[in-house]
């Protein structure tokens, strides 16, 4: 009887000491401000980043950010479910999004580069050839002057930000065929690292030592030829807000935009600073250089 | 007078027991009525935004079910979005019915040796062997099955080594224990006696198996089938990582393939919620919640045909 009793007061005891220990962190966590930021897997990891930067210079404020996919992001800030919907998108280009009620914030550029498997052979492709083999032209590698393998596309999921940006500036509008899809870049890597004859396309940042980039009319997938627009396949990635943004919204906004973010922490990340870009090019592709250059 | 009222009133109280117990009956009553509402729920949104396709977009189901391109973001010549499921519905169904079709003779295997033919070491080393294969996540399947089975495939029958056979591969393995331990349960539900009689006839330990154990779990071991091919039909996960996700419609085993789940789960995250492209992939869902139902009626209508023959 005198065990129970025991039992029950220390049950007592730990559940106050729980109850204070909740009541005191409560102060930190809740007293400020929080935000939530949805969306593209592409840019969750600079935002990720740059939330953890900004609530560890600003006590009180919490920066939320989940992944989910460009879809996800511009229909929960279209709803006004979240406070920031990131986006490899322009809203406009994304089906059932009403972009005249979002403002676009751009925070990043990336580029995008084909990456086949080592054994292709192959270092360069014309535009031409690179629409051949993602349209199903052509088959095998030897027809564009690489190994006798047959070619394996590896695509990403429908509605996939870089696999718009990559039909739209690498294909030249035109359609893959349908043909294998996953639904992250470093899934299609790690696959295209190991399946003979595999091409795929990912961000620069994924890029590594077990795929072949390809250069494509002779022009290398650098950062450099992005800047100028000479590498054509790159898109922005954009922080979309439902009307102007307010409070913590905005200044988190702006803190992302700020040069010491843009220098440090966007370029360690494998992204592109809008900063840096000689070119401008608007939601139906067309180009325009940047005055002053 | 006083104390046959005070009686009368202490007979007609509730006690604490009939208090305790009317209490325990709301609290189980509201746990259930809770779970009701939880599946009625979930039924009915699936089945909202499912039908939404047809009605909303006017997708005519018979095209859905039908058709063999699958390209929500386009419209074909006529205006109609391309949203032809059949090759999803084909691919599940195959992988779902090829992987019973190896799993079972395995699994049936293991419940006869478990139950009939060494009950000592089968309880000491296969039970909790198959139980340790319940317990494996099923991402760890999908990492195995990516960086074993779709090689080895690759190298021995040619292809990407992505497609149904490597998703079946990966499937067998999932539902085997689930159809073992159940199968296991029905092996063990045959009654001692029918044993006893065949082997006082002068029959084999073999024959004794082959001719009344098996033949009277039958109802059991079909549904213990069926419960496998459900969840081998709804595993979303493991499958995909091993399918290819390509929606065509499957030329070969080894060709990439693409089941209803792993559409959903690479496609749910780039569609905007209430835009056909989002509608199409709830319609999926759909069809995935009706076919476990069918799986459920399934093994209802084998329970109760078992349990008439018994």
């Amino acid at each position: 009887m005198s065990k129970k009793r025991w039992v029950q007061g220390l049950i007592v005891i730990a559940l106050v000491a729980l109850g204070g220990y909740a009541y005191q962190t409560r102060q930190v966590s809740h007293a400020g401000e929080s935000i939530t930021a949805v969306g593209s897997t592409a840019l969750q990891p600079l935002v990720e980043a740059a939330g953890e930067q900004y609530t560890g210079e600003h006590l009180g404020t919490f920066v939320n950010v989940q992944g989910g996919g460009t879809g996800t992001g511009l229909s929960q800030i279209q709803e006004g479910a979240v406070q920031i919907g990131n986006s490899d998108l322009f809203a406009g280009e994304q089906k059932g999004i009403k972009a005249n009620q979002l403002v676009d914030h751009r925070v990043a550029v990336v580029g995008i580069t084909p990456i086949v498997n080592k054994k292709v052979g192959v270092t360069n492709l014309s535009t031409a050839q690179l629409v051949k083999v993602f349209t199903g032209e052509v088959n095998n590698w030897r027809e564009v002057g690489g190994a006798n393998l047959p070619i394996v596309l590896i695509n990403r999921a429908q509605g996939s930000g870089t696999r718009a940006t990559f039909e739209q500036f690498g294909l030249q509008g035109r359609r893959s065929k349908t043909a294998q899809e996953q639904d992250s870049s470093g899934m299609v890597r790690s696959i295209v690292a190991t399946t003979p004859g595999a091409i795929s396309y990912v961000a620069f940042s994924y890029v590594d030592k077990t795929v072949q980039d390809l250069a494509l009319d002779q022009v290398e997938p650098t950062e450099e030829n992005v800047t100028t627009n000479a590498w054509k396949i790159w898109s922005y990635e954009h922080l979309y807000t439902k009307g102007q943004p307010r409070g913590l919204t905005a200044k988190f906004i702006d803190y992302v935009q700020s040069a010491a973010v843009q220098r440090t922490l966007v370029r360690q990340l494998g992204y592109l600073s809008p900063d840096q870009m000689t070119v401008d090019r608007d939601v139906h592709g067309q180009v325009t250089k940047i005055g002053g250059e | 007078m006083k104390s046959t009222q005070q009686l009368e009133r202490q007979l007609k109280r509730h006690s604490k027991a009939a208090r305790l117990e009317s209490w325990g009956r709301f609290i189980s009553f509201s746990a259930l009525l809770l779970i009701v509402a939880v599946v009625v729920g979930i039924i009915g949104f699936v089945a909202s935004k499912g039908i939404a396709t047809f009605a909303t977009n006017h997708v005519s189901l018979w095209d859905f079910l039908t058709e063999k391109t699958w390209n929500p973001n386009i419209k074909d010549a006529h205006g109609n979005p391309e949203v032809g499921a059949l090759p999803m519905i084909v691919g599940s169904f195959l992988i779902t019915i090829l992987s019973a079709i190896v799993a079972t003779p395995f699994a049936i295997g293991t419940a006869v040796f478990m139950n009939e033919i060494s009950p000592n070491r089968g309880a000491k080393i296969l039970q909790p062997v198959t139980e340790l294969l319940v317990g494996i996540p099923s991402v760890v399947y999908g990492f195995i099955g990516l960086s074993v089975v779709v090689p080895v495939t690759r190298a021995v029958f040619g292809g990407s080594g992505f497609g149904i056979l490597s998703g079946t591969c990966v499937l067998f393995v999932m539902i085997l224990p689930t159809v073992t331990s159940m199968s296991t349960d029905a092996l063990k539900a045959v009654p001692r006696y029918y044993r006893e009689a065949s082997l006082a006839l002068g029959a084999t330990q073999w024959q004794t198996i082959y001719k009344v154990v098996l033949r009277a779990a039958t109802p059991g071991l079909m549904t213990a089938v069926v419960f496998g091919m459900a969840r081998a039909f709804g595993e979303a996960l493991a499958v995909q990582m091993v399918i290819g996700n390509a929606a065509l419609m499957p030329s070969s085993l080894v060709a990439p393939a693409s089941t209803l789940t792993s559409v959903l789960t690479t496609g749910i995250g780039n569609t905007v919620m209430g835009s056909l492209q989002n509608n199409a992939l709830w319609s999926l869902a759909l069809v995935l919640l009706l076919m476990s139902l069918v799986f459920n009626l399934i093994i209802r209508l084998i329970g109760r045909k078992g349990r008439m023959q018994a």
